[in-house]
């Protein structure tokens, strides 16, 4: 039962950061319906940005939880940056062409920034500093869980609460959800659409930079190629629920993260991602909708 | 925008991205020695960069919105090399001199010389492979490479297993690509193009793990060596003439692929995939098999992919995974992007370009792959149909009035 328990949690945890990584696919496709294949690197460049920054940091007398809180903030500004960055060079331009441009123009700058981050730092693999505090209340259940997963699990259940809340409640949600549902109505009754498409890739490249910062500590390395299979699984995640949609999100990224704890807890470890794909494979041929997705009908 | 204005903006985008940069491309830390590393000039390169690109930007964009006209002749001479070519008078002359050139090729250059050249040469059919399934009917496949990797594959293990020779294999890899492509395309087809895009990167790298993994079966990552180099009628070839043999096989097989894939862009087939690019619904109205047409073009498409990878087998005489990567899946995309999608001249001249180039630019190999993602999206701003833009053939009526050919039926 114990280790049942473990994986579960480990699953748990897994999934926390694919959902997080996945949202931002999702609220992406929901307003342009574009595959944002960058989005991969965002969140490598956010892992990346944290270990400089708390490099610098600690080598300047700083240590605790304080460089952790600091790293992490640049890392979410940065990713932020980067992601805005990326829509106005890559994706705005192209607004309005055909399908196919955009899309090969996102895995060009994915390229591009992977390149990018090898040729400007390194292309081996980096011990990323476990910056993530011990919880001392936890100590007696720590062979199941950490302290590390309670805090992924933490956040991720913070952050999903928040941006509920922003989407629910305030302007700019209703001006996305808006624009998500039509673009040109939206246009039409006042919508600075431009502003919101905007707003959307900050906001999902700063979760997927949390994401980055929480998995780097866990995993304790990084290099400029994590983002490539993370954003594929994170993909696979947001289509597993149905893409375009939030909720939808995050029980993708909950059940990959079970589906691939349990088959490599349980079958072999060998074919970690192989599982991932062969269940995106699988959700698209049975249910392409997605879980909580509703199959759109084509109207000319 | 006056000249000020304009100034400013290229100092506020300079700006900008000499912050974007500052962490990645100015800091690099030693985590194991922690030693951090300041590279000041880094930054003065990226700041001077912005400024003029963005000038540039500034100047492209504004003469295309300011003067609609313009906006063709920026890109007239490309289009003219295209218009060139299709000209009887000019074409007739080139082609033969390029077949000149290309016979006497391994005669005038190194050995070394000629592998490279056959290098390319498979890199124009795999492109050409890829241009059925991208450039014609729009289907984005960003796996590409397990196509090529089931085709390498297959020569090596049967092979290995049952001594089966070259000249069997080469359409057996061809046939099991085809079995694959259909395979995985027969539940994927029916969905959005997007969808096939991560599907069929997903496909790539289940294959490369499975090959990666599966010691039993595939010798996993150290491979498979001793592959045999194809025979000629049974003579024993060196290295050098074994070369210059397969050099001439590949141009017999471009020769091939070219005509093939003229033939297919001209038939009923060719013509219903670039229906279906431009308007899937309209197709459906006409009466053409969404799913059937695109898997034909898929399993067709990958048909070229098959045959490379035994070729390249023979080539190499050793297949491990890491030849079947992701990027390479990359690179023959961006061939075709870069080429023109839907276009034979443009995928031939973006083959040689994109493999010849960084071959004797060796200190530009670092940035191969930097400048591929560049390429793409620079190529999808400015110029989406490529180097060379695909003919749409058209038929011209000629024989008298349309009157007299309705009153003749």
């Amino acid at each position: 039962m114990d280790y049942f328990l473990e994986i579960f949690l480990s699953g748990l945890t897994r999934g926390s950061i694919y959902a997080l990584i996945a949202l931002g696919y999702t609220m992406v496709y929901g307003i342009i319906e574009l595959i944002n294949f960058a989005h991969g690197e965002i969140y490598m460049i956010g892992a990346f940005t944290a270990l400089i920054i708390a490099s610098v940091l600690t080598t300047l007398g700083m240590s605790g939880p304080a460089v952790l809180i600091l790293a992490g903030i640049v890392a979410v500004i940065y990713a932020s940056a980067y992601g805005f960055t990326v829509e106005k060079i890559a994706y705005k331009p192209l607004r309005g062409a055909s399908r196919l441009s955009p899309l090969i123009s996102a895995i060009g700058m994915s390229i591009f920034l992977q390149n990018y981050v090898m040729l400007a730092q390194t292309s081996d693999f980096l011990p990323f500093p476990n910056l993530l505090p011990e919880l001392p209340f936890l100590e007696s259940t720590a062979h199941i869980m950490g302290s590390t997963d309670f805090i992924i699990i933490a956040t991720t259940a913070v952050v999903m609460v928040a941006l509920t809340l922003l989407i629910k409640f305030t302007r700019m949600g209703k001006a996305m959800r808006a624009t998500a549902q039509d673009r040109n109505m939206a246009m039409l009754v006042g919508v600075n659409v431009n502003r919101v498409i905007s707003a959307t890739f900050i906001i999902g490249s700063a979760l997927a930079a949390i994401g980055g910062v929480l998995i780097a500590s866990h995993i304790g390395r990084i290099n400029f190629y994590i983002g490539f299979i993370a954003g594929i699984k994170a993909f696979t995640a947001a289509v597993l629920g149905g893409i375009g949609s939030i909720p939808g999100a995050v029980l993708g990224g909950l059940v990959l993260g079970w589906t691939e704890c349990f088959a490599t807890g349980y079958v072999s470890s060998d074919y970690e991602d192989a599982f991932a794909f062969a269940l995106l494979v699988l959700i698209l041929i049975l249910r392409p909708a997605g879980i909580l997705g509703k199959a759109s009908v084509q109207k000319v | 925008m006056t000249f000020r204005q304009e100034m400013k903006k290229a100092l506020l985008t300079s700006a900008w991205f000499v912050f974007l940069t500052f962490p990645i491309l100015v800091i690099r830390v030693n985590t194991i020695e922690n030693v951090i590393e300041w590279r000041w000039l880094n930054m003065m390169w990226i700041a001077a960069g912005s400024f003029i690109l963005s000038l540039l930007w500034s100047f492209y964009f504004g003469r295309k919105t300011g003067d609609p006209g313009k906006k063709t002749e920026a890109f007239a001479p490309a289009d003219k090399a295209g218009s060139l070519f299709r000209n009887p008078r000019f074409r007739m002359p080139a082609l033969v001199l390029t077949a000149l050139f290309a016979t006497a090729f391994p005669f005038l250059f190194s050995v070394y010389q000629t592998s490279i050249m056959t290098t390319a040469l498979m890199y124009v059919v795999l492109g050409l492979g890829l241009n059925i399934i991208v450039g014609l009917a729009g289907l984005l496949n960003l796996g590409y490479v397990a196509f090529y990797a089931v085709g390498a594959y297959s020569y090596a293990l049967l092979h290995y297993h049952f001594g089966l020779g070259f000249w069997v294999v080469l359409p057996l890899g061809g046939l099991l690509a085809t079995l694959f492509a259909i395979l995985l395309g027969f539940p994927v087809l029916r969905l959005r193009g997007d969808y096939l895009a991560i599907v069929t990167l997903g496909f790539g790298e289940i294959v490369r793990l499975i090959l990666e993994n599966w010691n039993e079966f595939s010798f996993g990552p150290s491979g498979i060596s001793n592959i045999p180099r194809p025979g000629l009628l049974g003579l024993d070839l060196n290295l050098d003439t074994a070369t210059i043999y397969l050099y001439y096989l590949m141009i017999g097989l471009c020769l091939i692929t070219i005509f093939v894939f003229g033939r297919i862009r001209d038939s009923r087939i060719g013509r219903a995939l670039i229906a279906l690019r431009e308007d899937e619904i309209a197709c459906q109205a006409m009466g053409i098999d969404k799913a059937r047409t695109k898997l034909l073009a898929f399993a067709l498409g990958s048909t070229w992919a098959g045959l490379m990878g035994v070729i390249f087998a023979a080539k190499t005489t050793f297949v491990n995974p890491a030849s079947f990567t992701f990027l390479e899946s990359a690179m023959i995309l961006s061939i075709v992007v870069l080429g023109g999608m839907g276009s034979i001249l443009g995928v031939v001249l973006g083959a040689f370009l994109l493999i010849l180039l960084p071959e004797y630019l060796r200190a530009f190999s670092d940035y191969r792959m930097l400048l591929f993602g560049t390429t793409m999206v620079i190529m999808m701003i400015f110029r989406p149909q490529g180097i060379i833009t695909g003919i749409r053939r058209t038929y011209q009526f000629r024989g008298g009035s349309i009157d007299g050919a309705t009153a003749g039926k």
